[in-house]
């Protein structure tokens, strides 16, 4: 098995002991086929035990152990060492206060969504006794925004929520489109202070860094961008005569 | 253990130095300059029309026809081009998917279905104009 050793910064954060975050650097031989999570948990087993990050799953499933790997935020355990140069820097995901070391507080958009209300909202009941029926055709229309892991990596990408915290943010937004578009949903107009408010879609000026980073393809800004023109679209339609109010 | 969550600083005047995507989002974004420096020029050609002297508008047309204005205006609409319309109309498909049945139309019909329509537009706005 090939190996090389890698130069990996980590940025190290002890809120009992630290003012401010700085880097200490391990030197770790690697194999080339490990994910660069797969040295991290090298350090903490063999180098060091006080480091101190978030991951779960191993498989691109859990979305926890979301980081910034040389300036970019992705998910340590698809981002594969034969990829990176021989120096790598890792961080916590920008945009989020650092708790300790690699770990984020993610207070701020666990509330936003709930904000959100991301289940199914019915206003008529179901039939008695019976499924809520949806054609594949309508699964389609929404089934890319179920892939979210909620990994926090379009946030660290956000150039917008890193300048306001009030904006509601990319994954949250997708996630009450993917509802707004489900055909069994009827809370569309429940979610609409998270849809029309200045800090909802409008808030977002579309750099599309969201897309770009999303480990899973869900592509927020596309979701973002579709809120805005309905948003619109309902706007004008409620000017006209016999609009509704 | 009480917590301490450290807040990294954000500028606020160079967060776009960041990274190469925030570059080029700003380098789309600054075509609002050439958008508002349009405007401006329109409104002067406007008043200018709306003097109602055929000498004033012919030398405002003969004003502009000389190298460094031809250079200006070549330069902003290919500036333009670049950041702005090319950008966009890629970015189109995702504002405006469309789904036929339980297939996602691909991107590219939808890409060029926009450049048909400006073709279009622009060909109808030059036909008013009398350019052609």
């Amino acid at each position: 098995m090939n190996t090389r050793e890698l130069e990996i910064e980590v940025l190290r954060y002890d809120p009992e002991q630290d003012s401010e975050p700085h880097f200490q650097s391990y030197r770790v031989e690697c194999h080339e086929d490990w994910a660069i999570l797969d040295a991290l948990n090298f350090i903490k087993e063999e180098l060091d035990t006080t480091l101190a990050y978030r991951w779960s799953c191993h498989m691109m499933v859990c979305g926890s152990c979301g980081m910034m790997v040389n300036g970019e935020p992705v998910l340590t355990c698809k981002t594969f060492v034969r990829d990176l140069p021989d120096k790598v820097r890792i961080e916590p995901l920008e945009n989020f206060p650092i708790e300790r070391d690699l770990v984020v507080v993610l207070d701020d958009v666990m509330e936003k969504f709930q904000r959100a209300k991301p289940y199914i909202v019915r206003k008529d009941p179901p039939p008695e006794g019976k499924e809520y029926v949806q054609p594949r055709s309508a699964l389609y229309k929404f089934k890319q925004y179920t892939m979210c892991v909620n990994c926090m990596c379009c946030y660290a990408a956000c150039p917008q929520y890193a300048l306001d915290k009030d904006f509601i943010g990319p994954a949250v937004l997708a996630l009450a489109h993917r509802y707004n578009i489900d055909s069994r949903d009827q809370g569309k107009s429940e979610r609409l202070d998270i849809l029309a408010d200045h800090d909802g879609v409008w808030n977002c000026s579309f750099v599309g860094a969201c897309s770009e980073v999303c480990p899973k393809s869900v592509d927020p800004a596309a979701a973002l961008q579709q809120m805005k023109l309905d948003g619109a679209k309902e706007f004008w339609l409620q000017k006209l005569p016999g609009g509704k109010s | 253990m009480s917590r301490k969550p450290y807040e990294r600083p954000v500028s606020k005047t160079t967060w776009y130095m960041r990274n190469g995507r925030y570059r080029k989002y700003m380098l789309r974004e600054v075509t609002c300059l050439l958008v508002g420096f349009y405007s401006f020029f329109a409104i002067c050609a406007l008043a200018i029309l709306a003097e109602g002297s055929p000498e004033a508008w012919t030398s405002f047309l003969e004003s502009q026809q000389n190298g460094f204005w031809i250079t200006v205006h070549a330069l902003a609409l290919v500036y333009y081009l670049v950041y702005m319309t090319f950008d966009w109309f890629k970015l189109a498909p995702k504002a405006m998917p469309l789904q036929l049945g339980e297939q996602k139309l691909a991107d590219g019909y939808i890409i060029v279905a926009h450049y048909v329509a400006w073709i279009v537009v622009t060909a109808i706005i030059f036909w008013l104009a009398k350019v052609f």
